[in-house]
């Protein structure tokens, strides 16, 4: 492994294992608020200042990144396998059923999927936890966010139909499940993979987004998403610039993951 | 094939260019609508932008006066109302002539009213007219002087007058033709509106000079509060209402001149529990939010201070009940906020056999005291409040889950399913009379938020309620009328059925370009004197 | 032959983006219906309102409660030209739509090409050079556009006086280069491209006839999308920086649960999708080969 992909390496176990344990290392709970100091800048008490109702910003952000850290990549797991299943399929068997999934993809796409996340939320009783509120918009996303792929896995599938692969492969006696399994979905790998580091930073943010109609994180519960949200006041940002300390975590967490499997990119 | 090209070159190049024309006209007032306007007609005005372009541009027989609180002489140079606000004459100022030449009469004031009161038309300033049942009669007895009877007397009818637009029953223009200073002379949809001067407004200054002195004003359509002060700070724009506190504490940070607090203003922001019988929740929940003690225990138990300085930067003050302090006449000075005393709320909850255990306030009957409150997704503020109103609660050993909902959810809940425990909204008085919250007062009004159509009052104090709504309404007398109010108030302070957290002070920003400026509580709060605004030239060099 | 096979494909797709579009239309009407929120106007919080106002305000929205019902009215007006009248705007949704569509259309041109321009610009380069630093640094440039909100950047780029649409080709781009490097990326790893790398063929002399060709029906595929990914980051970078265009209206439809203008905005989104998929396909097919 070379010395970049360690580093990335060391970072990520650094930041996960920072918001694992969170209970021990935040220097306050993510809810209590220090109505006395809103606002603060940087200190020894406050590392990272802090938010309008004198929350710590530090504590936020390491309490949020369990949130954002776990559901994230699951969702995004979630709207990659789906991508790769139907895709792979069926590009790769071609005819009606890749017609079909072409065409059912760009209708999935067109759709104000926004309605339904909207309905799913008015069917949970008011007192659900934030925890499973914000799951359950992560595994929507990811159950919705798979079309965007999905296009382009097919396209993939399809070129490899013909290829010489596939065809030494037939020739061994490989066919169906097993051939695409072990053939297909392999070199499939790099846009599965686009697919699966870009979802979630777009999950990340799409959570943020829907906060302002009242699907993201309930309060008190901090997620990257909803820190992210502060950035909207812009004045608020060059007044303080530490309140950007959430999307730098955010690029360097997406960054170490592209730079540690950037092989499996593109190794087939 | 080259030109075509090049056009579309072009095109993609001018996309290039900023999206505003810096160059601006000298006497023109320019500040920001948050919204397209839906209609030009006045009568059917129903939102903020439409109600701008009114104020704008209608001629009003009676104005408020936004800073004073008193009514002014328009239209009518003067009025009676007689039979106990049965019937109102007026007396019109006379050679008077709409925007497009038309001559003014009673006539139009007749025309305007017939389609004012016109049923199929559901306008909600005829709504404010409707006393009882029957129709609204105009009686012209000159060119100048009318006589317009109600079905049943309206308490402070005079004041009404002030948010009816008089149009031209003759005009080929229609509603475009106006009385009021300014008239549409531009619309382009999602952009921008433009208004010139009336070059036939009746008005002139003590000087003799005719009004207004700015020759437009563009009103551009700008949702972003954030876009609008940074365009306010780089000159493109003169005015801003409605300023966020943390937006106003930036501007009065780096030009303390143009950042303007005019005090309490006629907005608060509120809570309540939901008491409704077709509420689905469960017995044990309904009976706490029924109680007496339990409300005013919550109240008790929530920081308003706190919630004054934190949320709202000092820019708010605790409220009191349904009208705030800026109200001069009908507030009801004798009562104060409730104090934050969390163990006097202790001690309340226990008379109604509640207890600690554990850090956990439960019920007689054993249940956890848990509910949620509900409020509009997107609004910072709100959601500020209630998070510090979740940890001020959490002191108690009451968990509250602050759940955001965007408007359509929350008012379907509100007005249909009735599916919620708790809401925290804001109200806003447009007007000062409390005749204007009567659908908020009477037990069987749809508005009537936490237990809304009542078929027969569910309280006594409701009932009482009720009753003295109904006197106030029904009085000649002012000072009965108030007396009657003060006693409405009162009840509200005693019973809670809303909390009241804060009142939220009329903050605006107004460039030092602006002359006459004087930033009031009412709305429009900064050009309620649009006529007698001036803009000062720009210093040379200057955009 | 191959162009009569073009010719009945083509005719082929236009008659299933057809369907496939009123479809749409349907089930997003149907979305619109179901949701919470529908039917309720906030003018019934308006305290000056009488009763009879509030209750003709509640059956205005009546109509509409019956989807199939309103669906059917839907497409008898459709074909005669009339997409109805948005009631939060007040407007007939033709004349919205004929407003905004080319501010819209304009944005979202400017901002693909921008978003392509820059992610080839890094990803070419990446994979022609294969030195990691360089590599590194576009995958940490594209890392922090796709971290950054769409609003923050549209604001970003109102603050500093630049045209909002191009905030609209920073959405795209991190996304275009993601796909476009690691599928150029695996393709310089098979055979064909090492064959032509061994003879001495230069890298772009590669990129151009050995590896574009071999990633194209991806490419292209990645382009049809790109254009509904344009046209999603378009609502909120519309909204930001108040440009008339059919984000901002399709916000303010959904906000307001206008289902007039919500039907015909999915009809159009969905149309929009469905062409430039096609047209991806299309060229696609045109431009098959087999790789060397």
């Amino acid at each position: 492994m070379r010395l970049v992909q360690r580093m990335a390496l060391s970072i990520l176990v650094v930041v996960y294992l920072a918001a694992l344990l969170a209970d021990f290392i935040a220097p306050a709970h993510y809810s209590r608020q220090f109505r006395d100091t809103p606002e603060a800048s940087p200190s020894v008490q406050f590392l990272l200042g802090t938010d309008d109702l004198g929350r710590d910003r530090f504590s936020r952000l390491l309490y949020g990144s369990r949130v954002s850290l776990v559901l994230a990549p699951a969702a995004a797991l979630l709207s990659t396998l789906i991508a790769g299943l139907v895709g792979g399929v069926a590009g790769f068997v071609g005819r009606w059923p890749e017609r079909l999934a072409m065409r059912g993809s760009d209708l999935f796409l067109s759709l104000p999927w926004l309605f339904l996340l909207l309905t799913v939320r008015a069917l949970l009783p008011l007192n659900t936890e934030p925890e499973v509120s914000v799951a359950i918009t992560f595994a929507l996303l990811g159950l919705l966010g798979w079309v965007t792929s999905a296009r382009v896995v097919i396209a993939g599938a399809g070129a490899l139909r013909a290829s010489d692969l596939v065809l030494q492969a037939r020739a061994t006696g490989c066919y169906g499940l097993r051939l695409i399994t072990r053939h297909v979905l392999p070199n499939l790998k790099p846009v599965l993979l686009a697919q699966f580091w870009i979802a979630i930073p777009v999950f990340i943010l799409s959570e943020a987004n829907l906060g302002v109609l009242g699907l993201g994180v309930a309060e008190p519960l901090p997620s990257w998403g909803g820190l992210l949200r502060e950035l909207e006041h812009l004045t608020g940002v060059f007044a303080q610039p530490w309140r950007l300390a959430p999307v730098g975590l955010l690029v360097l967490v997406v960054s170490c993951f592209h730079i540690v499997f950037s092989q499996d990119e593109v190794a087939a | 094939m080259n030109r075509r090209v090049a056009l579309t070159l072009f095109t993609l190049l001018a996309l290039l260019l900023p999206v505003r024309a810096t160059a601006q006209a000298q006497n023109e007032l320019r500040f920001c609508l948050r919204s397209d306007p839906k209609t030009f007609q006045p009568h059917l005005v129903d939102d903020d932008a439409s109600e701008t372009i009114r104020y704008l541009t209608g001629g009003v027989l009676i104005r408020v006066n936004r800073q004073t609180q008193a009514f002014e002489p328009e239209l009518a140079v003067s009025w009676k109302v007689l039979e106990g606000g049965r019937k109102i004459s007026f007396r019109l100022r006379p050679n008077l002539v709409f925007s497009d030449g038309t001559p003014f009469s009673s006539e139009d004031v007749a025309h305007t009213m017939r389609v004012l009161m016109d049923p199929a038309a559901h306008s909600p300033t005829g709504d404010s007219f409707r006393s009882g049942e029957g129709e609204v009669r105009t009686q012209v007895s000159g060119k100048h002087a009318l006589t317009i009877s109600f079905p049943a007397p309206i308490a402070g009818l005079e004041r009404l007058f002030d948010q009816v637009a008089i149009v031209s029953a003759r005009s080929t223009q229609k509603e475009m033709a106006v009385l009021g200073p300014f008239q549409v002379a531009e619309h382009k949809p999602g952009v921008s509106v433009l208004l010139r001067r009336n070059p036939q407004y009746w008005k002139r200054d003590s000087a003799g000079w005719r009004l207004p002195y700015l020759d437009s004003i563009r009103l551009d359509i700008q949702q972003n509060r954030e876009i609008e002060m940074l365009r306010f700070r780089r000159g493109e724009i003169h005015l801003v209402n409605n300023l966020d506190p943390e937006l106003f504490d930036r501007l009065a940070a780096e030009a303390p001149g143009m950042a303007r607090d005019a005090g309490p203003s006629m907005e608060s922001e509120q809570m309540w529990f939901n008491q409704a019988a077709a509420a689905p929740l469960p017995a044990h929940k309904l009976a706490w939010f029924r109680s007496r003690n339990f409300r005013r225990a919550v109240s008790e138990a929530i920081n308003r201070q706190d919630l004054v300085r934190v949320a709202f930067r000092s820019r708010a003050a605790p409220a009191t009940g349904p009208v705030s302090a800026a109200n001069q006449f009908w507030f009801n000075r004798a009562l104060k906020p409730h104090p934050y005393d969390p163990q006097a709320a202790l001690r309340r909850l226990a008379t109604e056999g509640f207890r600690l255990d554990s850090g956990v306030l439960r019920d007689a009957q054993g249940n956890a005291v848990e509910f949620s409150l509900v409020t509009n997704a997107g609004n910072k503020v709100r959601e500020r409040m209630g998070a510090m109103i979740q940890q001020d609660l959490a002191q108690i050993g009451i968990k509250l889950n602050v759940v955001t909902l965007d408007f359509g959810s929350l008012i379907e809940r509100m007005t249909r399913t009735f599916d919620y425990e708790a809401c925290l909204l804001g109200l806003v008085n447009v007007d000062l009379d409390p005749n204007g919250q009567m659908n908020v007062w009477l037990s069987s009004s749809s508005n009537h938020q936490w237990n809304p159509n009542q078929k027969t009052p569910a309280t006594p104090w409701e009932a009482e309620i009720d009753r003295l709504m109904q006197a106030q309404a029904s009085a000649l007398d002012a000072r009965k009328r108030k007396t009657h109010f003060d006693r409405v108030q009162q009840i509200v302070w005693e019973e809670a059925p809303f909390i009241y957290l804060v009142t939220k002070h009329s903050l605006s920003a107004v460039s030092d370009r602006v002359a006459n400026a004087a930033p009031v509580v009412l709305r429009p709060q900064t050009y309620w004197n649009a006529e007698r605004l001036q803009l000062t030239a720009l210093p040379s060099g200057s955009r | 032959m191959r162009k009569n096979k073009l010719l009945h494909r083509i005719l082929q797709q236009i008659g299933m983006i057809a369907l496939t579009a009123l479809l749409g239309a349907f089930l997003g009407a149907t979305l619109v219906r179901l949701a919470p929120g529908f039917g309720v106007d906030e003018r019934e919080l308006d305290t000056r309102r009488s009763e009879s106002s509030l209750q003709a305000l509640r059956e205005s929205r009546a109509s509409q409660s019956n989807i199939f019902d309103f669906y059917g009215r839907y497409l008898g007006g459709l074909l005669r030209g009339d997409l109805g009248i948005s009631q939060s705007l007040n407007r007939p949704v033709l004349e919205l739509l004929q407003q905004r569509l080319p501010v819209t259309f304009a944005s979202v041109s400017v901002g693909l090409l921008v978003g392509w321009g820059l992610a080839l610009a890094l990803a070419i380069p990446a994979v022609i050079s294969r030195v990691q630093t360089f590599d590194l640094f576009a995958t940490v440039v594209s890392g922090v556009f796709l971290c950054l909100p769409s609003a923050v950047l549209a604001m970003a780029f109102l603050w500093f006086g630049a045209p909002g649409p191009l905030a609209i080709g920073l959405v795209v781009f991190p996304k275009v280069f993601r796909y476009a490097r690691n599928l150029m990326a695996q393709t310089y790893t098979r055979p064909h491209v090492l064959a032509a790398r061994a003879r001495g063929a230069g890298g772009f002399r590669i990129l151009l006839r050995h590896v574009l060709p071999v990633t194209a029906p991806e490419l292209l595929a990645l382009a049809g999308v790109s254009v509904s990914l344009a046209f999603g980051a378009a609502i909120p970078i519309e909204v930001i920086c108040d440009s008339p265009g059919i984000g901002q209206l399709a916000w303010q439809a959904a906000l307001a649960r206008d289902l007039n203008l919500l039907v015909n905005l999915t009809l159009l989104v969905t149309l929009v999708t469905l062409v430039s998929n096609s047209a991806a396909d299309v060229a696609a097919m045109t431009l098959e080969r087999e790789p060397a």
